[in-house]
């Protein structure tokens, strides 16, 4: 889903300033930047890394969701959760696909993942205790994701942004879907009510740390914000996030985790309060409730399928070996 | 189908209900993967087979539901009942084991469902006929993906070789009892309603055969097949499945979600 604020890339580029300039002429132009085309080595960097953690995010995200795959309360529920989740491959699929382009394989990419060195969303660092953080996510990480997202569909990056294009349908999807399954418990019984209330009260705050640091303390936004990777700056996203979504919980019935929420006449918007720096950045160093298990759920995956994989591959090649037997017996 | 027999509310009931369970159940432990699996791709392949069949077995519970008449919905026939009243075959509950046991599992589920599904296509029962309709081409992609697996898997490493000849021993006790027949399948057959799994077999071995011999691996013939499904005995694992499955609606009777 989810690409955060970037976490750690490098933008410093070392070509000269005539081929900075002209590449920066394209990038004013709204010219898009095709995989042949020349350009920093800097943009390259800064977009594997930020497209990969964009793609590792959709494919930790599925993690927490499948918790609750076996145990969805309806059989409807089941479906539409199975087929969210596939999504959220399909969109690790096309991301890495983009990803590609740059010049990185997938499986380089994955041995990052699985290494640390790169990053995904921290949201995933969560875990899903009840049905409602089913419905949580889909509203308020799906919802965050959008916001994120829908500017990468005009990002300087082809490959990146037209990917962005289809994923951002399925997201927009997916957070109407998770608001729904908020708003029927948020109107069921006593005990649904609460479970979405909690779920609310444990999201909430995670969501809003999602776009990532405050503009002031981000190193590497404003790099971004020139090559028209990004858009809008964190601040801006995170703003558009709170405006967008309060008024929808509200109109459920539910109530926010932050007292000094409230809404801001003179700026158009809300106030909201301090987010909790030092839990986001203990998370994103991997000290969240379910870093280890994220991880290791992925590594499991991917050692216990290697023997898969690599009989793909023989299979393969004993069949290649075969077509070019056949075709010497039959010259 | 020749001569149609009249054919009670109840027996068609219990019909629709195996095959519902059959498909909820395998489709279930095809879900139990998301996320998991040995690449992308088959994250991907996976809950897409498993959304077909949890998508054949809600319209089955469904018809199964207004059958009896007791105003039961798919929810409460798929999740309030109790262990010994699911009547799905026990291949479907088998445990995922390795991919080349999930792949396989796969297998022998579509080649026996495929010419089910194609023998209800002119099914006297028009809702049946419709449902298969759809299904008939659902099962198709799962018998190539799941063949193509197996073929990939019997005839790629030493090891993955290796695996694909212990999932074929460790299913083989469960092919049999699919094509088991009984006062059931035989009122549904006389009723022109669906064919008799009894009459099945060769076609499942036409589908399996090629695969099998494609992948280089042996067919086994077990003396010993396992049964009881169609009659609520099942293996000890369901009874996990079902707690899974069951939990939200246990722990929270009667809400809606
Ligand atoms: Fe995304
Ligand atoms: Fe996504
Ligand atoms: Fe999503």
């Amino acid at each position: 889903m989810y690409s955060q604020g970037l976490i750690g890339a490098k933008t410093e580029t070392t070509e000269d300033e005539a081929f900075l300039a002209a590449f920066q002429a394209r990038i004013d132009a709204e010219e898009k930047i095709e995989p042949n085309d020349p350009m920093p080595e800097g943009y390259r960097r800064t977009l594997i890394r930020q497209i990969g953690q964009h793609a590792h995010s959709e494919i930790v995200g599925m993690l927490p969701e499948g918790n609750w795959i076996t145990r969805a309360p309806s059989l409807r529920r089941k479906a539409a959760l199975l087929a969210k989740v596939q999504d959220e491959g399909g969109h690790g699929l096309y991301l890495y696909s983009a990803a590609e382009t740059l010049g990185v394989s997938r499986e380089e990419m994955t041995e990052e993942l699985l290494s640390g060195k790169a990053k995904y969303s921290s949201i995933f660092n969560y875990p899903t205790l009840t049905w409602a953080d089913i419905g949580a996510i889909g509203w308020l990480v799906d919802g965050a994701a959008i916001m994120n997202q829908i500017p990468l569909c005009r990002c300087s990056y082809g490959p990146y942004a037209r990917a962005m294009i289809r994923v951002c349908k399925e997201e927009s999807f997916h957070q109407r879907q998770g608001y729904e399954i908020m708003m029927t418990l948020a109107r069921g019984t006593p005990e649904q009510k609460e479970m979405a209330q909690d779920a609310l009260n444990r999201w909430w705050w995670p969501s809003l740390m999602m776009f990532g640091p405050h503009d002031a303390d981000s190193q590497h936004g404003d790099q971004s914000m020139k090559w028209k990777i990004k858009r809008f700056t964190n601040d801006e996203l995170r703003q558009k996030f709170v405006d967008a979504t309060v008024p929808q919980g509200e109109f459920i019935g539910l109530t926010f985790p932050d007292p000094d929420l409230k809404w801001n006449e003179e700026k158009g918007g809300y106030d909201f309060g301090a987010i909790d720096w030092d839990e986001f950045w203990r998370v994103v160093k991997g000290h969240g409730p379910m870093n280890r298990e994220r991880i290791a759920a992925r590594q499991k995956a991917w050692d216990d399928g290697a023997w898969v994989r690599e009989a793909a591959l023989a299979h393969a090649e004993k069949r290649k070996a075969r077509r070019a037997a056949a075709k010497m017996a039959a010259e | 189908m020749a001569a149609a027999a009249a054919v009670s509310g109840e027996a068609l009931t219990a019909f629709l209900l195996r095959l519902a369970d059959d498909h909820l159940i395998i489709g279930h432990r095809l879900s139990e993967w998301c996320g998991h699996a040995p690449m992308l791709e088959e994250d991907l392949a996976m809950p897409n087979m498993a959304l077909d069949l949890i998508g054949q077995a809600r319209t089955l519970y469904q018809y199964a539901g207004e059958v009896e008449g007791k105003g039961r919905d798919e929810d409460q026939i798929a999740y309030v009942r109790r262990e010994r009243d699911y009547v799905n075959c026990l291949m479907a509950e088998r445990e995922n084991g390795d991919f080349a046991h999930t792949m396989l599992r796969q297998l022998h589920f579509a080649a026996f469902m495929q010419p089910l599904w194609q023998g209800m296509l002119s099914s006297r029962d028009e809702r049946l006929a419709g449902i298969a309709a759809k299904a008939e081409k659902e099962v198709a992609y799962h018998i190539r993906h799941a063949g193509e697996w197996v073929v990939r898997l019997g005839d790629g490493t030493e090891e993955s070789t290796r695996r694909m000849k212990a999932a074929v021993e460790a299913l083989a006790p469960y092919v049999d009892e699919l094509f088991e027949s009984d006062a059931v399948t035989k009122a549904m057959a006389e009723a022109g309603i669906a064919p008799d799994p009894a009459t099945l077999r060769p076609a499942f071995d036409a589908i399996v055969g090629p695969i099998f011999a494609e992948a280089g691996l042996a067919w086994v013939e077990t003396q010993h097949g396992q049964t009881g499904g169609r009659q609520g005995r099942h293996g000890e694992a369901l009874g996990f499945l079902l707690a899974e499955l069951q939990h939200m609606q246990r722990t929270y009777p009667g809400m809606i979600w």
